[in-house]
Order: structure tokens, then C-alpha cells, then sequence
């Protein structure tokens, strides 16, 4: 079924039948045929997105080689302010939702800002409660909250084993070629993110005996496409280390940092930035600043998330499921 | 520049880097000059009239954000946004912790310089300090 759907022309969006109170706004519909491809990202309501595929009763398994993983972002352990006073719960939320995935997601990516303010506890608050994650392994990458503090000492002791640098690296799941970035630790006054030169070449070569066929999954915290400069929503050197991704034939960017989902492609390249699991923050330029939004209590966990991404063996885009906490 | 035999200059070292005119004028008459008389081309400065200039962080500026103050002060830096923020140097002379809604930090200038700073977690924040 998953190879029914990624081929067929799209569907649309029905208004939310289940009345949970998601109104249309809340959608957030982007289907693009790219290739042969399709790529399809649902944000908001459950409902549409196992309509079109993967209903939990219907979930057909998955062929050989074919698997999905989950991206979480933004978890911000430590932050208790207005926008969200109690973001332990949020996650505990985010994990219940991960743990319900059938079939259980291969492993968890989390694109950064695990803490929010490195304060003592912070890091092993989020360990305990990810214990409970039914993932085999959990891969990360930093947010600026993770490292600002101690230039990353206290991130790289916990997760940069097997990592270089200040905590990059890559690895490889049946097929796809996974590489996560650090583009928070080095940042200039007035810049944006940054990867750096030793990054940036280290990319180079890791993906240069790869065959163009090759999946590619990149994630890394900042977003790596100048989604509002203003905001520092960018990566002054991104367009470096893309450009030795141009030649491969379905390169998937995922991203946090903004706690809203945003999208672009760009010829074989999708970007995606994601929810968070702890605060949602405002659209570019609809606040004088890029600061925790607050928004009425039972609609909090409209905005928050988790995203599944399912591979599929068909060449093109990866097929994108994002799906709120309530 | 007359006014450079004015005794009060010969106390310390004088900056090449300031602008000179808007500057002295600023010893000379703390009270009574506001910045707008200026020639100078650089962007607007407050001039620090009290012991203790006092710089808000609120919807992600830096409030004034460019202060010019005599050696020996001591800026105060307060966070009024409703999130975590940093004061960075850029030359690391000076780092806050990560200050909290209502997080204080001070910091005294002992050498006359131009220090930019900025907030690491935001870094399209930044601000200017001038120690003269």
C-alpha cells in the first residue's frame, strides 16, 4: 500500500470528521510530485494522514529494506514558563504517540535542544524519560541550548561517542545513508547557524564514494535553508555543504530550531523543520521576536509533535508523516 | 578638534577608533548634550548619565544597544523577554551564564575599547559597549 499511495495521484484533505476540534488552519497540506515520487507531509490531525496510508489497523508490513524511523525535536527540558509548564509531560506524550507507531519506528532521530538552559538535571531528565521509547537507538544532534554554556562539553560527553568534532557524524540503515550535523556550536554575532570549514569538508568526503542512488538523510538542529534570516532561521554555510549533496537522487533535510513545520524543496532535495515537543513558536516575522508563543491550553498539544518518516523503495522523496500530540 | 587641550583628556588614553567630536562633547557636558547634536555617522548612543547604565533584553534587543560609557563602569544587563538569553563578547572578554526572565548581569569595564556583544542563543542579537 505504501507503494499504492506514493504512485497515485494525490488525495485531498477532508475536513476532520472525528470533531476533535482541529479546525482547517490547523492543516498543513503539501503534496508535490518530485520524480517519481511523492512527497506527502500532513500536520495536524491523525486522521488525514491514516486515511491515505497508514491507519493503524491497516498498516500493511513493511516490504524487505523498507523501515521507518521518527524524528523528535526541540524537547527543551528545563524551560517552565507560560508557553509550557510542564514540558517533561509534553515528551512523555510525544513517547506514548511513538510508542503506539505500528510497526515500531527503527530507531529516533532528535534534531537538538534537548535541554533548554544545560542546568544540572537537564540532560538526565531527558535520558530517563527516553528510556521508555520503544526505538532500538536513539541518534542526536545539539541545539544552540545544548552547548551554549560550556562550548558543548556537557552534550559531547553524553552523545559524542562515535561522533567528531564537536559531535557530527553518519551512519548507514538499510540503505539510506543517515548524517547528522552540529551547526549551533560556533556561532558568530549577528550570523546565522554555522557548520564550519572541518565540517563541511568532513561531509564532503563522507559522502563522496557513495553512488548517486543513495538515500541521503541529513538532520541537523538550525535549519539548513534561509527560512528568516532575521531570526537567525538559516545556515550561512549550508549552500557549501548541499552542493555535495546535489548529485544524489532523494536527499531528505530534516531540521528543528523553529517549532513549526516549514518545508521547501529544492530539485532533488526536500527540507523539513519540525514541531517541537515542548512550545510552539510564531511564524516568521508575526512577532517581534522568535520566542515561546503561548497559546490556550487545549490547543498546546495541536501544535506539538512528533514526525514519522517511512522509507520506501521507490526512488524519490521520502514519505512524511507528521502528526500532533493531541 | 580645540577642544582636545581640555584638561580632562590628558587623564587617560584617548581611542583612535572613537568619534572624537560627539564623544568629548559628552565629557564636557554630561547633562545637557543629547546624542541627536552629533556629527558623528555612527548609529545613535545613549550617553550614560548614571553611574550604573542599565540595559534592558527585551523582544530580542538590546535595549539601548550602543552605550558609551567612561572607564571603571559597570553595566548592567536585565533580561525583561520571556526567554533565556546570553550576554556574549564577541572577544570572550565577558560571558553571562544564560539568564532566566529577570536574570541580572553586570559586568565593569576596566580598559577603554569598543566591545561588541551578543546573545549566543539569538545571535542576530548584538550590542555595543564603548569604554572611553
Amino acid at each position: 500500500m505504501n507503494r499504492h499511495f506514493l504512485g497515485q495521484h494525490h488525495d485531498r484533505i477532508q475536513a476532520d470528521p472525528s470533531g476533535d476540534g482541529v479546525d482547517r488552519r490547523g492543516f498543513l497540506e503539501c503534496m508535490a510530485w518530485v520524480g517519481t515520487g511523492l512527497l506527502w507531509t500532513v500536520s495536524g490531525g491523525i486522521l488525514s494522514s491514516r486515511r491515505l496510508a497508514f491507519a493503524a489497523s491497516e498498516q500493511p508490513p513493511l516490504l524487505g529494506g523498507e523501515f521507518s524511523f521518527v524524528q523528535i525535536s526541540d524537547s527543551h527540558i528545563g524551560f517552565a514558563a507560560d508557553a509550557n509548564r510542564d514540558v517533561t509531560g509534553t515528551l512523555q506524550l510525544a513517547i506514548e504517540r511513538i510508542n503506539a507507531l505500528q510497526p515500531a519506528p527503527a530507531f529516533l532521530l532528535h534534531t537538538g535542544d534537548l535541554t533548554h538552559g544545560q542546568k544540572p538535571g537537564e540532560f538526565d531528565t531527558l535520558a530517563e524519560n527516553l528510556k521508555s521509547v520503544r526505538a532500538r537507538q536513539v541518534f542526536y544532534v545539539p541545539g544552540e541550548h545544548d552547548v551554549f554554556a560550556d562550548e558543548g562539553k556537557a552534550y559531547l560527553d553524553r552523545y559524542g561517542k562515535g561522533t567528531l568534532g564537536q559531535g557530527w557524524h553518519s551512519f548507514d540503515y538499510n540503505g539510506v545513508h543517515f548524517i547528522g550535523l552540529n551547526n549551533v556550536s560556533d556561532l558568530k554575532a549577528g550570523g546565522l547557524g554555522a557548520l564550519g570549514a572541518e565540517q563541511v569538508e568532513w561531509l564532503g568526503q563522507d559522502v563522496a564514494g557513495l553512488s548517486s542512488s543513495t538515500p541521503i538523510v541529513v538532520f541537523a538542529h538550525i535549519p539548513l535553508w534561509a527560512v528568516y534570516p532575521q531570526w537567525g532561521w538559516g545556515t550561512d554555510d549550508a549552500e557549501q555543504a548541499l552542493s555535495y549533496l546535489r548529485r544524489f537522487g532523494s536527499v531528505t533535510v530534516l531540521n528543528g530550531h523553529i517549532h513549526q513545520i516549514l518545508q521547501k524543496v529544492e530539485g532533488n532535495i526536500t527540507f523539513h523543520t519540525a514541531m517541537s515537543t515542548a512550545f510552539p513558536q510564531p511564524a516568521p516575522g508575526t512577532a517581534p521576536g522568535p520566542g515561546p508563543m503561548k497559546v490556550p491550553d487545549d490547543r498546546l498539544r495541536k501544535v506539538l509533535g512528533i514526525r514519522k518518516v517511512n522509507v520506501v523503495q521507490i526512488p524519490g522523496p521520502l514519505a512524511i508523516i507528521d502528526s500532533t500530540l493531541g | 578638534m580645540t577642544i582636545r587641550n581640555h584638561t580632562t583628556l590628558k587623564t587617560f588614553a584617548w581611542p583612535t577608533a572613537l568619534a572624537g567630536t560627539m564623544a568629548l562633547a559628552t565629557l564636557l557636558m554630561p547633562a545637557a548634550l543629547p546624542a541627536a547634536q552629533s556629527k558623528s555617522p555612527t548609529p545613535q548612543v545613549t550617553v550614560a548619565k548614571v553611574a550604573s547604565p542599565q540595559i534592558r533584553i527585551e523582544n530580542f534587543q538590546f535595549t539601548p544597544a550602543a552605550v558609551t560609557v567612561p572607564v571603571g563602569t559597570t553595566v548592567t544587563w536585565t533580561n525583561d523577554d520571556g526567554t533565556l538569553h546570553t550576554v556574549t563578547s564577541t572577544t570572550k572578554a565577558f560571558s553571562s551564564a544564560g539568564l532566566d526572565e529577570g536574570g541580572v548581569f553586570s559586568y565593569t569595564f576596566t580598559s577603554p575599547g569598543t566591545y561588541s556583544y551578543f546573545c549566543k542563543l539569538h545571535p542576530h542579537m548584538t550590542g555595543t559597549i564603548v569604554v572611553q
